[in-house]
């Protein structure tokens, strides 16, 4: 039995698990350790189709880890992993032909021109009708005048709209983005907000999203978990868990559990309305 | 495996080369100095010897079979540094890409390229200096052949190195042809060595590659077994190859190496 992807290839069905089916993402337990540091310390989250989930945390909070675990380019020392209900570790590849990711720390080659970033990374995606796919990620995210301009002598706004492009190449189910407006003025990255917003709620695809812009996450995400430590504090909505926990805004509710994480461990690690620490609590129960 | 993906490695390499002269004229212009400078050697050696060696058929012959060598092993480990160099590992290998998919476009690279300096010099030998290239007839595939195997092993286990060790040991990767070929008998046969570098000698594939040339330039036929030991030990260095990078890459995913790879992480 197979199943068709939204690029057209169709991959083996390994999982028919219908609770799962309706998970973008869902992370189980999940650690890695180097050594005697612990970068993530057994979380457990889960991203639902169509829903954005915020990733929030201080530098060195473990966001940019948890990402690169479920993008396959980091082994976790303990914990599961499944896209779309497939088994991360054991079918890596069908896996990753449901994601994509921008992210602010992988630019692409500055060698090759937009286009031809694009058709390369729609044959390693093996996107089926990569040229028309690129034709409309050009026209969607305003790139057909710099098509033949090398990527390493864009703005960086326009290069973080061809990282947008390059993640949407393949239809993702899950979308990993992290920090992709850092570099956008605030016009442009209203505009994406909204363009990622809609993709979100059009084609059902699950967001992972870091951002240390507090008003941009209230504004686009439907969920937010606060990671500290490598340990999920605190989840739920974002417009009314400051409220919640006795804070005006997102942002003051962020510096709170950044700067005294150990503090507010006690009634942050409860997470809202179930009395169970928030890294244990089971994926699928959701929270949104 | 999947052609989409092999293709966009090799389909990468062919963008750059198109949109740079800086990286075609290596692929031709080193070769063509090697086939010149060594065709003159050889012209004069045979102006001033009676030996009854013909040395633009042995001579130039072996440069033009160690060059090809080493072209193919660059053609892999050129398109294995392009990730290095542009810092693409995760964006690379966190698509669905298999590494035998990957390795499979570095080896389709690396015989474009090496094919390219091959053709170049066949040109330039035959025009020049007269080199009986073709005499060898069909003895020529099973010598191209293994040169060609050992080249990509030694490509695929160069770019293992570099991905354990990071960018900087990429300089270890230039002069490994140049360390190889005193032992396997490039320009003298494997007798002249002392004896502990004539057993390192057998053990490369182009020593059978070498040896078998001269013998056959000489009018003494060629050893089928010795190349088919050739042929296997190439082989067996492809898989060797393969497993050792496919092993450094799991580590590097283990480790975190692969996702912080980076000028410092040499470890």
């Amino acid at each position: 039995m197979s199943v068709p992807t939204p690029a057209g290839a169709a991959i083996p069905a390994v999982t028919t698990n219908v609770v799962a089916a309706s998970y973008a993402l869902r992370a189980e337990g999940l650690r890695k350790q180097y050594g005697a540091t612990i970068a993530v310390d057994g979380i457990s989250f889960g991203v639902r189709a169509g829903e954005i989930v915020g990733l929030l945390g201080p530098n060195g909070a473990g966001k940019t880890t948890t990402i690169n675990m479920v993008l396959g380019v980091l082994q976790p020392s303990a914990g599961h992993i499944s896209i779309e209900g497939i088994d991360l570790a054991r079918h890596r590849s069908q896996a990753l032909s449901h994601t994509n990711f921008a992210a602010v720390y992988a630019a692409l080659p500055g060698n090759l021109t937009v286009y031809q970033n694009l058709r390369f990374f729609s044959l390693l995606y093996d996107v089926a009708a990569g040229a028309t796919r690129i034709e409309q990620l050009l026209s969607e995210f305003d790139l057909q005048r710099l098509r033949n301009a090398r990527s390493g002598v864009l703005s960086s706004g326009e290069q973080t709209r061809l990282a947008l492009a390059k993640a949407l190449l393949n239809n993702p189910r899950l979308l990993l983005l992290d920090e992709p407006t850092a570099s956008l003025d605030p016009s442009a990255a209203a505009l994406i907000r909204s363009r990622i917003r809609a993709m979100a709620t059009r084609s059902g695809c699950g967001i992972l999203w870091t951002s240390h812009n507090m008003y941009e996450v209230e504004e686009t995400c439907d969920r937010v978990l606060f990671l500290s430590r490598g340990r999920i504090l605190l989840e739920g909505d974002p417009k009314t868990l400051p409220h919640a926990h006795g804070a005006a805004t997102l942002e003051e509710l962020f510096i709170r559990l950044a700067r005294e994480p150990l503090a507010t461990e006690a009634p942050g690690t409860r997470a809202p309305g179930t009395g169970a620490p928030a890294q244990q609590r089971d994926p699928a129960a959701g929270g949104r | 495996m999947k052609l989409r993906p092999i293709a966009a490695i090799a389909l990468r390499q062919l963008y750059l080369m198109r949109s740079s002269p800086t990286r075609v004229l290596p692929m031709v212009a080193w070769v063509a100095v090697d086939i010149i400078l060594w065709g003159f050697i050889s012209r004069y050696l045979n102006s001033v010897t009676s030996s009854g060696i013909n040395f633009i058929a042995s001579l130039l012959g072996a440069v033009l079979f160690w060059d090809f060598f080493t072209r193919v092993m660059q053609g892999v480990t050129m398109a294995f540094f392009e990730d290095v160099w542009t810092r693409n590992f995760i964006n690379v290998f966190a698509t669905p890409l298999l590494i035998s998919e990957y390795l499979t476009g570095l080896v389709l690279t690396g015989v474009t390229t090496s094919l390219v300096g091959l053709i170049v010099m066949l040109l330039l030998a035959t025009w020049l200096f007269g080199l009986p290239f073709f005499s060898l007839g069909l003895l020529l595939l099973p010598l191209l052949l293994v040169l060609f195997l050992f080249g990509i092993g030694l490509g695929v286990l160069a770019s293992a190195m570099v991905l354990r060790l990071g960018p900087a040991s990429e300089w270890l990767v230039w002069p490994i042809p140049a360390l190889l070929s005193p032992f396997v008998g490039v320009f003298y046969p494997l007798s002249t060595l002392p004896p502990w570098m004539r057993a390192v000698g057998h053990a490369l594939p182009p020593s059978y590659v070498f040896e078998n040339m001269r013998s056959a330039v000489a009018g003494h036929g060629y050893s089928g077994s010795g190349l088919a030991i050739g042929v296997a030990l190439a082989l067996l260095d492809i898989l060797l190859a393969a497993w050792v990078f496919g092993r450094i890459y799991r580590y590097a995913v283990r480790s975190g190496l692969l996702a912080r790879y980076s000028a410092e992480s040499v470890s």
